[in-house]
């Protein structure tokens, strides 16, 4: 079905199409109106899953843990602080390798408040043993909440996957959405290590440094083999539904000399920029990063490259860029822009590439900077 | 006599003290409790005492979690074996830290919910686990690793706010009057909603006292009336035999700090103020039983 809807509706319409047994979430902007949509969805009867008001998001986490564990299909939503008074919970999920769903909306850390799009939040649980994956439009919020469901309960997996999208320029974008059953393409839920009480036993029991290590071991072995599992969801997604998104979504990339890599709605703003670019004789594409979490395999020998961070590590620098770094051995001029909501437009963008300094690094905006 | 089932769930391998009251506690809950049962523990002496991976002692399923935790998790768990259809009891077995301090926003939680579970905290007034550091649950005057001089502010009074969330069953109990705390168990479970009993567990290694004493220690706590065992049921307040015992003839508060090493050297003013805490929250009992207020 056509219609339009917010990023956040779209998250929540995905959601009611899975049908969890289990939601349990507190609110905050800008994620609001997916735990009060869903929440209507319950009341009116068009889901039939409980949904369980917590006073915190650690308790939100929790609970979703202890259904997740019953073997019932849980999801739950968050943003920015609420993601981060979770924290030990969200590894605690990835650790009982539990295929919990949940939606992230993108959003700066305070000191000062501020509601605005940022992904330092997210980043902050990179390292968690959760999937992460970040979407620039509202369609493809929907297509990847369904996606993340099924990638998630693969028996392959066994993880939990984010899916993350930014505060406000997409949680509250009206974009044309269209609605999917997707049947069989989500298979039930066979959790293989749910509880029993026919066959007791100890969840999370103190455990000495070989087993814990090989249980660390354990969930990167299934990090690693969720790349397939992407691939094939991706690919019957695509057969089923038309639509194909990739690890790493690609525009004007094949001829490209210089690639501005980014992330989230950027992403589609980078794609205008590379436009203009073009129209400059400049042979300019873009690469938009999804899944941050398995972390993509690209080669991007040969080429320019200016990535735009909307995080920052202190001390540090753009994670993006640092990953890139290291895993595809580049000397990217690294660009942080964007964090606390800055508005960063196509002709900013342009600007960056224009401007670029390979193996530098600017703060935009900032005086003295780009 | 009540009956008490042969069954063992609490297994002859624990990594327990000697004299551990938590154990004990456990073994006389799960007996109640029966096999369709899953506990849920955050970090706590049970963490430990029900062994290491890959063992278990313990013959139900137990979901062990983070420390604040246990509340949110036990009501995940319980939504969705109602969704399911199950009838499984979910149980949250949990020491005083981790329920009056770190656990307790979660725990008014999942009572404001009305989660349909049993929440039991056994409470040895102290963090035992990582070696008595003091807890909200600590009594005035205990020495403990982090009160070295003796604590110097009340126990905090748990089961007064948890009735203040109205549950379903309020209880205490004492790991001393085992026949007691299973017929507690076995009515909570029958009921719907929110059940909470509180159990005191004197602990050996932490109160410093020996190991063989840990039921006369208890029988003291009730005795002298440190310890009321008594029900709230939808409201309704019904102080238990031991304690209306106590509360017409109790034997000296002294009798029961002087066994505990924990309270050695602790002076006049702290024991008249356990004194004054306990006779305050006997009368306020015996009021809201006789219905006055």
């Amino acid at each position: 079905m056509l219609t339009v809807a917010t990023g956040n509706k779209a998250v929540a319409a995905a959601v009611k199409e899975v049908r969890p047994e289990v939601i349990a979430a507190y609110p905050i902007t800008p994620q609001t109106e997916i735990v009060e949509q869903i929440a209507e969805y319950v009341t009116s009867g068009e889901m039939a899953g409980r949904y369980i008001p917590v006073e915190s998001e650690h308790s939100a986490m929790a609970a979703c843990i202890g259904a997740s564990i019953t073997g019932a299909r849980t999801f739950t939503a968050t943003s920015s602080h609420g993601l981060l008074y979770m924290h030990e919970m969200v590894n605690w999920a990835a650790g009982a390798r539990l295929p919990i769903v949940m939606a992230n909306v993108n959003r700066a850390i305070g000191p000062g408040w501020n509601v605005w799009a940022e992904h330092t939040d997210a980043f902050q649980e990179r390292d968690t043993g959760w999937l992460q994956v970040y979407v620039s439009t509202v369609q493809e919020a929907y297509d990847t909440t369904l996606m993340a469901f099924r990638i998630a309960e693969h028996n392959d997996v066994l993880l939990p996957v984010m899916v993350n999208l930014d505060g406000f320029l997409l949680s509250h974008s009206m974009q044309s959405l269209e609605t999917l059953k997707p049947g069989d393409f989500i298979p039930p839920l066979r959790l293989p290590h749910a509880i029993d009480v026919t066959n007791p036993a100890g969840y999370g029991t103190l455990t000495g440094p070989d087993d814990h290590f090989r249980f660390r071991w354990e969930i990167e072995q299934s990090m690693r083999r969720s790349v397939p599992v992407i691939a094939e969801t991706e690919r019957d997604f695509a057969e089923r539904f038309g639509r194909r998104y990739g690890v790493a979504e690609e525009y004007r990339y094949e001829d490209a000399d210089v690639v501005v890599i980014s992330m989230g709605t950027l992403g589609k703003e980078a794609e205008v920029a590379v436009d203009l670019l073009r129209g400059e004789g400049v042979k300019a594409g873009s690469l938009r990063i999804r899944w941050l979490r398995p972390f993509p395999e690209l080669d991007l020998s040969g080429r320019e490259i200016v990535v735009i961070d909307r995080d920052y590590s202190f001390g540090f620098g753009g994670i993006l860029a640092h990953s890139l770094m290291a895993k595809s051995r580049i000397e990217p001029y690294s660009v942080i822009a964007g964090l606390g909501g800055q508005e960063v437009t196509f002709d900013d963008i342009a600007g960056f590439v224009r401007n670029r300094q390979p193996g530098s690094e600017s703060w935009f905006g900032v005086k003295g900077n780009v | 006599m009540t009956e008490i089932p042969k069954e063992e769930y609490v297994l002859k391998c624990t990594s327990a003290c000697a004299g551990c009251p938590s154990s004990l506690i456990l073994r006389y809950v799960l007996k109640a409790a029966g096999p369709d049962t899953v506990l849920v523990v955050p970090a706590c002496c049970t963490s430990v005492i029900q062994g290491i991976y890959p063992n278990t002692a313990l013959n139900v399923p137990v979901y062990n979690v983070a420390f604040a935790a246990a509340a949110a998790c036990a009501s995940g768990m319980s939504e969705a074996f109602q969704k399911a259809g199950k009838k499984t009891n979910v149980i949250v077995y949990a020491g005083d830290g981790g329920t009056v301090d770190i656990g307790i926003q979660a725990l008014s939680g999942a009572f404001e919910r009305e989660t349909d579970f049993l929440y039991i905290c056994y409470d040895n007034e102290a963090y035992g686990n990582t070696g008595m550091q003091r807890s909200g649950s600590t009594p005035i005057g205990a020495r403990t690793t982090t009160t070295p001089g003796g604590k110097i502010h009340a126990k905090k009074d748990l089961d007064a706010i948890v009735a203040a969330h109205n549950p379903s069953y309020l209880a205490t109990a004492c790991a001393a009057y085992p026949q007691d705390l299973f017929k507690k168990v076995t009515k909570a479970l029958s009921l719907r909603g929110s059940k909470f009993i509180h159990v005191l567990a004197p602990c050996p290694p932490g109160w410093r006292f020996s190991s063989e004493m840990t039921v006369e220690m208890g029988r003291l706590a009730v005795k002298s009336g440190m310890w009321i065992l008594y029900e709230r049921e939808f409201g309704k307040v019904t102080i238990n035999g031991p304690s209306k015992a106590a509360m017409i003839k109790p034997v000296p508060l002294e009798d029961y700090l002087a066994g505990q090493g924990r309270f050695r050297g602790i002076d006049r003013k702290a024991i008249d103020a356990l004194k004054s805490q306990a006779e305050q929250r006997a009368k306020h009992l015996q009021k809201e039983a006789e219905g006055i207020c």
